[in-house]
């Protein structure tokens, strides 16, 4: 189609068809205000604060931006003063039934609304107050709460739920004034079929929903001089945590946030990359042994709780699939709750496990059953990055001017097949990378047919003389594709990687939240994996088999990967649930 | 929020189900099929609770949500069945300027529902309804084909008496 010719704020420019007057004005270098807006995800020109002023030869009238498309000759006008007072009205009605609790409210400081009141110079929040909805805030979920009082109406994260996790637990109910956002039935959400992956989490603009925050729990336990607290971090969290304290996404935050860790009081500063190379010891294991004695294959990996709340909720037949094996979070609990608890003569019920997790599935995960391999629960808290940011800030500790600092021995060491499992694609990567080299003896790297940020790859690779076919989806959707072509026979895959978020944990539900009117530009599932893929290039060793404190914990204590006690501590079983 | 889940027990046949598979079996290929589903649905049992619903989502994919929340938007749909006795309060003008709003909200207080719902007995269901055409006699009520005009709060006990 031929491009069109248009003028934004009196600027003439070319853009091609099908170009959203957003879109155009964007590669104008001016930013329209969006809520309800996510590119492809929901474009539903719904909340109003987008409209702009156009000409097509009829004169100036008012469109929403966002889906309004632009047309030739076109005259834009992004901040005309019948713009800015319509969109100052709107925000005018938002807060007419909004709770403005902003001095206690989790998102403030990044909250998307109360920039915006600020940027259109909202002078009076009370203007149109009236009658306001009450709602009670409903936190029968393990990892989150929802406070409606609080709720906008975007739909942001009834459209990620529904389209992008093909999930679609929460919707609006009522209509006009009375609509809400909730579960059928009005169940708590805790009730339904929530899988807690925190995708709504972290689109939504306002504080509406948020993870449970447990860091008082966690500073009260510093403060404890009974209890040895130790911390693990997700590969994912070193690539979110610095925008946390300002820093461009795709910053790597590993040694300041190892430092900042070490500054807040804990025990010892440890490192789930480690436990991500056990994991791959006990998967690559697994699978090497389904596919030599005649185990169910395809198998699919065990390590996102989400993916696994899903799997038992919408495809339960699939669960012999699963690997058995624990998750990295739990594989580390389980590990230093035995193993490490034993070496260094501590009672695991005077361990505190702490995690840190770009996850709020995590949440859920910490309180599975089979998942207390001393007897007392593998993990004790399970903070999303959001969560530590938050510590790191309280505790008033200079992030960015922190001292880069390394993790603690012996279970802080470790690959770089460790930390690429913070993208989609790194756990099957580091899972081939070893099952190679036990199968030839042959040491592989990089593998980037499974690297990327696209919902679905496949590949085959050839492994002494035995075709192996792969294949790495992220996000529900994509994994429910998946799996319909494996149950309908059309895919031959011996091996599956399933991430319950697009892009992997890097962009999990409990990573920093990004502004929409940035994430509808930039891909920050590929910026964050970036430094996690950098950070796998410049380790000296690169490959889980090589980890010396993965190779004595099996020499001390375990044996063998896939022995009798290592399937005693670091795996586990699942549960069919139903569909709510 | 209030709680939307009928206390009045399922009381669904094998053979309404039948139906009302064949129903979506027919339509559910459709674009757009759910309205019309639930529309059958709802002329198959009178109303649209989640045992029902629940059908609708195992045999359609379409999440529960996703029909609860149309079945919430469109007031055509109802979440609970209508009572042995429908009782109706004209909240049209004359009768509202005239007080059949009290006479609503004593009718909701006696019986212990809301408008649109059913006693869990399934004796009683209340709704609001627009003018009957009986202004002179407003305010005004109606259970079943009986009417009532002329009223006051205080007549409601008497009223309710004679069908309980």
């Amino acid at each position: 189609m031929a491009d069109l010719t248009v003028k934004i704020n009196g600027m003439e420019m070319t853009v091609p068809a099908g170009t959203t007057v957003l879109e155009a004005a964007h590669m104008a270098g001016i930013e329209i205000p969006t809520l309800c807006y996510m590119k492809e995800i929901n474009e539903i020109g719904a909340c109003r604060i987008c409209v702009t002023e156009v000409n097509e030869g009829r004169g100036f009238r008012l469109v929403a931006a966002c889906v309004y498309p632009c047309s030739n000759n076109m005259e834009i006008l992004t901040s005309s003063p019948k713009v800015i007072a319509a969109r100052k009205k709107t925000l005018e009605l938002i807060l007419s039934d909004h709770d403005r609790k902003c001095l206690s409210c989790v998102r403030s400081g990044n909250c998307e609304l109360q920039k915006l009141c600020k940027d259109y110079g909202i002078d009076d929040a009370s203007l149109y107050d009236g009658v306001k909805n009450e709602y009670e805030i409903d936190d029968s979920a393990a990892h989150m709460y929802r406070d409606n009082n609080k709720c906008i109406l975007c739909r942001r994260c009834v459209a990620v739920c529904a389209k992008t996790q093909g999930i679609g637990v929460i919707g609006a109910n009522e209509r006009g004034f009375k609509t809400y956002i909730g579960s059928a039935f009005d169940m708590g959400l805790g009730e339904t079929s929530c899988v807690s992956c925190g995708q709504c989490i972290a689109v939504c603009p306002v504080g509406a929903i948020s993870e449970k925050d447990y860091t008082k729990e966690v500073l009260a336990a510093i403060a404890d001089p009974e209890k040895t607290v130790l911390v693990q971090t997700a590969p994912a969290v070193r690539a979110g945590l610095a925008e946390c304290f300002g820093n461009p996404i795709g910053t790597n935050a590993e040694g300041r946030m190892a430092a900042a860790l070490r500054r807040l009081g804990f025990d010892k500063v440890f490192d789930t990359d480690f436990s991500a190379d056990l994991t791959i010891m006990e998967e690559a294991t697994e699978f090497l042994d389904r596919v030599q004695n005649g185990g169910v294959l395809p198998m699919i990996t065990s390590c996102s709780p989400g993916w696994i709340k899903f799997c038992e909720h919408y495809y339960p037949e699939m669960i012999p699939h699963l690997s058995t094996c624990k998750s990295p979070q739990q594989m580390f609990g389980a590990t230093a709750k035995t193993y490490y608890a034993e070496k260094m003569g501590i009672d695991p019920k005077n361990i505190v496990m702490v995690s840190i997790m770009p996850c709020t599935a995590k949440k859920f995960e910490i309180g599975r059953p089979d998942q207390s391999a001393a007897g007392v629960p593998d993990v004790d808290f399970a903070l999303t990055t959001r969560e530590l940011g938050r510590m790191i800030e309280r505790a008033g500790i200079n992030f960015n001017a922190l001292p880069e600092e390394k993790f603690d021995d012996p279970l802080g060491l470790s690959t770089g097949a460790g930390v690429i499992f913070g993208a989609t694609g790194g756990v099957m990567e580091a899972a081939l990378r070893t099952a190679v080299y036990t199968l030839t003896g042959n040491e592989v790297t990089d593998l980037p047919e499974v690297r990327g940020t696209e919902g679905i790859k496949e590949a085959t690779y050839n492994v002494g003389g035995m075709d192996v076919k792969v294949c790495v989806a992220s996000g529900l959707s994509n994994a429910r594709e998946v799996l319909e072509k494996v149950k309908r026979g059309e895919a031959d895959y011996q091996f599956i990687e399933i991430m319950a978020c697009p892009g992997g944990c890097v962009n999990g539900g409990g990573q920093p939240q990004v502004p929409m009117g940035v994430r509808n530009f930039v891909d920050i599932r590929a910026e964050r994996a970036k430094v996690l893929y950098n950070l796998d290039k410049s380790m000296p060793l690169r490959q889980s088999h090589h980890n010396p404190a993965v190779k004595a914990l099996y020499d001390e204590y375990l044996e063998k990967p896939g022995s009798h006690k290592a399937h005693e501590i670091l795996h586990t079983s699942y549960v069919k649930r139903s569909v709510n | 929020m209030n709680s939307a889940k009928s206390t009045v027990p399922f009381k669904g046949t094998p053979e309404q189900e039948a139906e009302l598979l064949r129903v979506i079996e027919e339509k559910k290929s459709d674009k757009g099929a759910l309205m019309p589903i639930l529309q059958k649905a709802q002329e198959i049992y009178g109303y649209l609770p989640i045992e029902v619903q629940k059908i609708i989502s195992d045999n359609t994919g379409i999440p529960l949500e996703k029909i609860y929340g149309v079945v919430t938007f469109y007031a055509q749909f109802s979440l609970y069945p209508k009572g042995e006795y429908t009782i109706s309060v004209c909240l049209g003008t004359a009768c509202y300027v005239k007080g059949s709003g009290d006479i609503y909200d004593k009718l909701q207080e006696k019986l212990g529902i809301g408008g649109g719902e059913c006693t869990p007995d399934g004796k009683f269901s209340l709704d609001a309804c627009r003018c009957i055409g009986a202004c002179g006699l407003a305010p005004v009520m109606t259970v079943n084909e009986d009417v009532y005009g002329r009223l006051t709060v205080d007549d409601i006990d008497t009223i309710l008496a004679k069908y309980a």
